[in-house]
């Protein structure tokens, strides 16, 4: 029996929790090493167990993989999860790559300095409502079908599934112009999968809270400003 | 239609490869001469500004699968407002393609396309996974180098010492322990990869930021001095390619002006 993937980062959503959506979509069990300081990071680090220096990493089928990006894409390779065919494929690559644009805003939000709260609240809201959540209500409506794409699961609808619920967390009501959205949110959500790991005691994470971002910022050094993909916000050298 | 409807059926019952050859043959002789132009010269459309940004690797990677293709190049506000307008860019943004009949947009969608499309994505998924792990990494030294126009001016020597110092210690080391480690001419499966084309383009941008970056590197120099000399590539590099210039000071100032650059428009517009 193949061993199975391990995912190594912080006890915390931060990138890993897109990998741990996925997974549980796909039904394949996984165990975590969760770091609480930085000399296990840089004991990782120094072991050559991390290509860039960086997390997340899971080990899966002999492989150290890193890159969130990388590995998201292995495992919807691996478990069916990426369409049919490569006309499925870039379809499913367009919607998930705007999707984590939007991700990242809300991921780094929780690093932002206290008195751009607010204003990085609203740009979620707007970016969420204007930008992305109009192109999956139109998709879904134009074909009406149950997922987004070809007409079965894909990482494109567990994807959609998590930012939605990101997105609910910032404001609740996010979904109120988006009949489709939210049928589709009711419909996935029930998959047998997805209600066992929105249950308690799955490994998904809660939003990141005070406690947490202290835990974070002692594993890792935080950079502020340099890479400057959001103003005011704090990127972190993961 | 119907012509080609019974050059179909004609063809359903052989099995053998090189009868399915003949039957292609068949087929595309029915078709008239507009479809089968239409069908085989419709070349990629890369809808973008006149400058290298995030269009510039999808430039790279189509040159380097040999495939030809038109640019339109905005030149005015205005243009890139009508583009938004016309509903063709799903997330308001460039870079965007036309292409096999898509508006694909975003730009790892694009390369991921093209990479599959034309054979430079590895042989299986294992090969892909690590052609991931390689591209998303320079594609991050990449962003760096794109943003470093957008940096203040009393904090551009910090950037441009923080860019070399990530090159060096963080990202060059990788591809040259890979080349040095399996000994062979790619990075990736002993043949040419969309990671191998994006290795080349990433050194020689860091290499217009300090031209001897790649002194402690020997297997990165004769990678380069290597891929350099593939004919598609070779091509690419010669003047009057679609290759763009890096930015100066002067052009960006004028790009600024025209579109109202700062690094809002940015993350708005490009991804």
């Amino acid at each position: 029996m193949a061993a199975k993937p391990k995912l190594y980062y912080f006890d915390g959503r931060g990138r890993m929790e897109s990998v741990r959506w996925l997974l549980a979509a796909a039904g394949v069990e996984f165990e975590e090493v969760l770091l609480e300081t930085a000399e296990e990071l840089q004991n990782l680090i120094k072991g050559g167990k991390l290509m860039y220096e960086q997390l997340p990493m899971v080990e899966i089928d002999g492989m150290m993989m890193v890159q969130t990006r990388a590995i998201l894409r292995y495992i919807a390779g691996k478990y069916n999860l990426y369409g049919k065919d490569l006309k499925e494929q870039v379809l499913i690559d367009m919607y998930v790559e705007g999707m984590r644009d939007l991700y990242d805003i809300i991921m780094l939000s929780p690093l932002s300095l206290p008195e751009d709260k607010e204003k990085n609240f609203s740009f979620i809201s707007e970016k969420a409502t204007q930008r992305f959540f109009p192109v999956y209500e139109k998709a879904l409506k134009d074909h009406g079908k149950n997922y987004l794409v070809g007409n079965q699961l894909s990482w494109a609808d567990i994807h959609l599934l998590e930012l939605i619920l990101m997105v609910e967390e910032c404001k609740s009501d996010a979904l109120s112009a988006f009949p489709k959205l939210q049928e589709f949110k009711a419909r996935v959500s029930k998959l047998p999968r997805i209600q066992k790991f929105l249950q308690p005691g799955s490994p998904r994470r809660p939003p990141m809270d005070e406690a947490s971002l202290e835990a974070a910022k002692k594993i890792f050094k935080f950079e502020k400003g340099l890479l400057l993909k959001y103003s005011s916000t704090i990127l972190a050298e993961f | 239609m119907f012509a080609l409807s019974s050059c179909i059926q004609g063809g359903q019952q052989e099995e053998s490869s090189s009868t399915s050859v003949l039957v292609r043959l068949f087929v595309l002789s029915c078709l008239s001469e507009n479809q089968e132009l239409r069908i085989m010269a419709a070349k990629p459309k890369l809808y973008y500004f006149d400058g290298r940004g995030r269009m510039e690797s999808v430039r790279w990677l189509l040159a380097a699968a040999g495939v030809e293709y038109e640019e339109v190049l905005f030149q005015t506000a205005e243009d890139f407002k009508n583009l938004i307008k016309s509903g063709k860019l799903m997330y308001d943004q460039v870079p965007m393609v036309e292409m096999d009949g898509m508006s694909i947009v975003q730009t790892r969608a694009i390369l991921k396309y093209i990479a599959t499309k034309y054979n430079l994505y590895g042989k299986d998924l294992k090969e892909r996974a690590i052609i991931d792990m390689y591209v998303e990494g320079m594609r991050d030294l990449n962003d760096m180098i794109m943003f470093f126009p957008f940096s203040l001016p009393e904090e551009k020597q910090k950037i441009l010492n923080y860019i070399l110092e990530r090159a060096t210690q963080r990202f060059f080391p990788v591809y040259e322990k890979a080349l040095k480690d399996h000994g062979k001419n790619y990075l990736v499966g002993n043949q040419l990869s969309w990671a191998d084309v994006q290795l080349l383009e990433v050194i020689l941008m860091v290499e217009e930021l300090k031209s001897d970056i790649l002194s402690a590197f020997p297997k990165l120099q004769e990678f380069k001095a290597r891929v350099i000399k593939l004919p598609r590539i070779q091509k690419f590099l010669q003047p009057g390619s679609p290759r763009k210039p890096p930015v100066d000071d002067a052009s960006f100032e004028v790009s600024r002006k025209i579109y109202k650059i700062d690094k809002n428009f940015v993350l708005k517009h490009m991804s």
